[in-house]
């Protein structure tokens, strides 16, 4: 027998995506294997890691702990969706490689989401602000000292292009 | 696909909870934030038939504040309490305890109300809720009923929401007292994850200094989270003497009693026990004493 499938209609990055899913498709899955989105990451898959992290209504959720029918009609911003209009790097990803901010890079799709969540509330962020908002996301490599450098560079290079 | 398969009922109102608990009550969770189920539902500790998904019903969602009371709905977000100004000056013991509540994803999705009824033994909100005496209030086809919070939580994971209830709002006691002052602490292994030993306090004091209502608890490790009106009597008419305090936790960590596992010893949550309400109760007493 097959499972039950649920319509779901979600505006992720902008573009509004429709599907029929099964109620246990976890958000993330469905982001990575149905829309192809794959810059979200899967890692502990139980809400420890951050590095699933999308932003549902502008606000950064863990994608892993919510099924993709419970997004239905909302609206979704992943990794992808930070990128400018022509593809190229924002500033915060650009930071992100500049200040060396990424090693394996497993961690980046959440450190990102996280990181332009708490850019959009506080441009001018302190570094315990930052640490904060970064933590609920793990990394293994770069020691968070780097990832804390390139969103302060972000934020001086967003407060630079204002002006 | 981590869970085992469900049936999905996404809700509009709570008369259509009721309703679908009423009809069948069986294998059935309700969801709100999700933040602790849907990990026990992805490691398969609990495989429900059917989801109930209270995330859509705005009125469960309010916050109002008075001078009695606060209230806040099953489905209020975490975030949304901690950002809420008129509530964090009514109720600042919630306030100071939600820092320490996962991490901005998770306050983003998680409730206060599904922190109350998944009881987790380490879990911060229900140590405020045993520390004010929260009512929760519940709904069910039949009616509501309102359960304070010493009758509330069970033990582990258990609380006394019935099958076929559904928490409706929180009602939260505001102390009428201006000198009232508040604290709240944990161990952790991370900041965010579960407490080894959480400990907080609430102290009103007279403008003398003199403790006219006190009280406090603590939570992780135990069977349930704790306050102990009794021995919080024994603080009311003193000025908080080191004696007296030593005593008091010294007794609450007994009554306590943590257990161990493999994050923590028995003896050592007992230690954190007596250290962390000792050093909360002066916070709070200090806190009231700067209060005016």
């Amino acid at each position: 027998m097959s499972e039950k499938l649920y319509p779901v209609s979600i505006e992720v990055n902008g573009k509004a995506r429709s599907a029929q899913v099964p109620a246990r498709l976890s958000l993330v899955d469905f982001l990575r294997e149905e829309l192809r989105l794959t810059g979200t990451h899967v890692g502990c898959e139980h809400g420890i890691c951050g590095a699933c992290s999308v932003m549902l209504d502008g606000e950064p959720v863990r994608s892993c702990l919510m099924f993709a029918v419970q997004a239905d009609g909302h609206h979704l911003t992943t990794v992808e969706g930070l990128a400018q209009a022509d593809g190229s790097l924002s500033i915060l990803q650009d930071s992100f490689c500049e200040a060396h901010g990424l090693q394996c890079g497993y961690c980046t799709p959440g450190m990102l989401i996280a990181s332009q969540a708490l850019l959009n509330e506080t441009p001018n962020p302190s570094e315990a602000q930052i640490r904060d908002a970064i933590g609920g996301n793990l990394c293994r490599c770069t020691g968070y000292r780097q990832i804390v450098d390139a969103v302060q560079l972000a934020a001086s290079r967003l407060a630079a292009e204002k002006k | 696909m981590k869970s085992a398969a469900f049936e999905y009922v996404r809700a509009s109102s709570l008369a259509e909870v009721c309703a679908a608990l009423h009809d069948s009550a069986d294998e059935t969770k309700l969801i709100a934030g999700g933040q602790s189920l849907v990990p026990m539902m992805a490691m398969r500790l609990t495989r429900p038939a059917r989801l109930i998904d209270i995330n859509e019903i705005d009125a469960l969602k309010l916050i109002t504040v008075d001078h009695n009371f606060v209230r806040t709905g099953a489905c209020t977000r975490q975030c949304v309490i901690a950002r809420d100004a008129a509530l964090g000056a009514a109720l600042p013991l919630l306030k100071q305890a939600l820092e320490w509540v996962g991490h901005v994803q998770t306050r983003n999705r998680g409730t206060v109300g599904g922190s109350l009824v998944h009881a987790d033994p380490a879990a911060e909100m229900p140590l405020v809720a045993q520390i004010l005496g929260a009512q929760m209030v519940l709904r069910s086809h039949a009616g509501t009923r309102t359960v304070g919070a010493a009758e509330f939580f069970e033990g582990p994971l258990a609380t006394a929401t019935r099958p076929d209830e559904c928490l409706e709002e929180i009602h939260w006691p505001v102390w009428a007292e201006q000198r009232t002052g508040s604290a709240f602490t944990e161990i952790s292994r991370r900041h965010g994850d579960f407490a080894l030993v959480a400990a907080a306090a609430q102290i009103a004091v007279d403008e003398n200094g003199v403790c006219t209502r006190v009280s406090f608890g603590l939570a992780g490790g135990g069977y349930i989270p704790m306050a102990f009106p009794q021995l919080a009597a024994r603080l009311v008419g003193g000025t908080l003497d080191d004696e007296a305090v030593q005593s008091v936790v010294n007794d609450a960590a007994s009554e306590f009693d943590p257990g161990g596992d493999l994050h923590a010893s028995p003896e050592y949550r007992r230690h954190l026990a007596v250290v962390l309400a000792a050093r909360m109760l002066r916070a709070a007493y200090d806190d009231a004493r700067k209060a005016s």
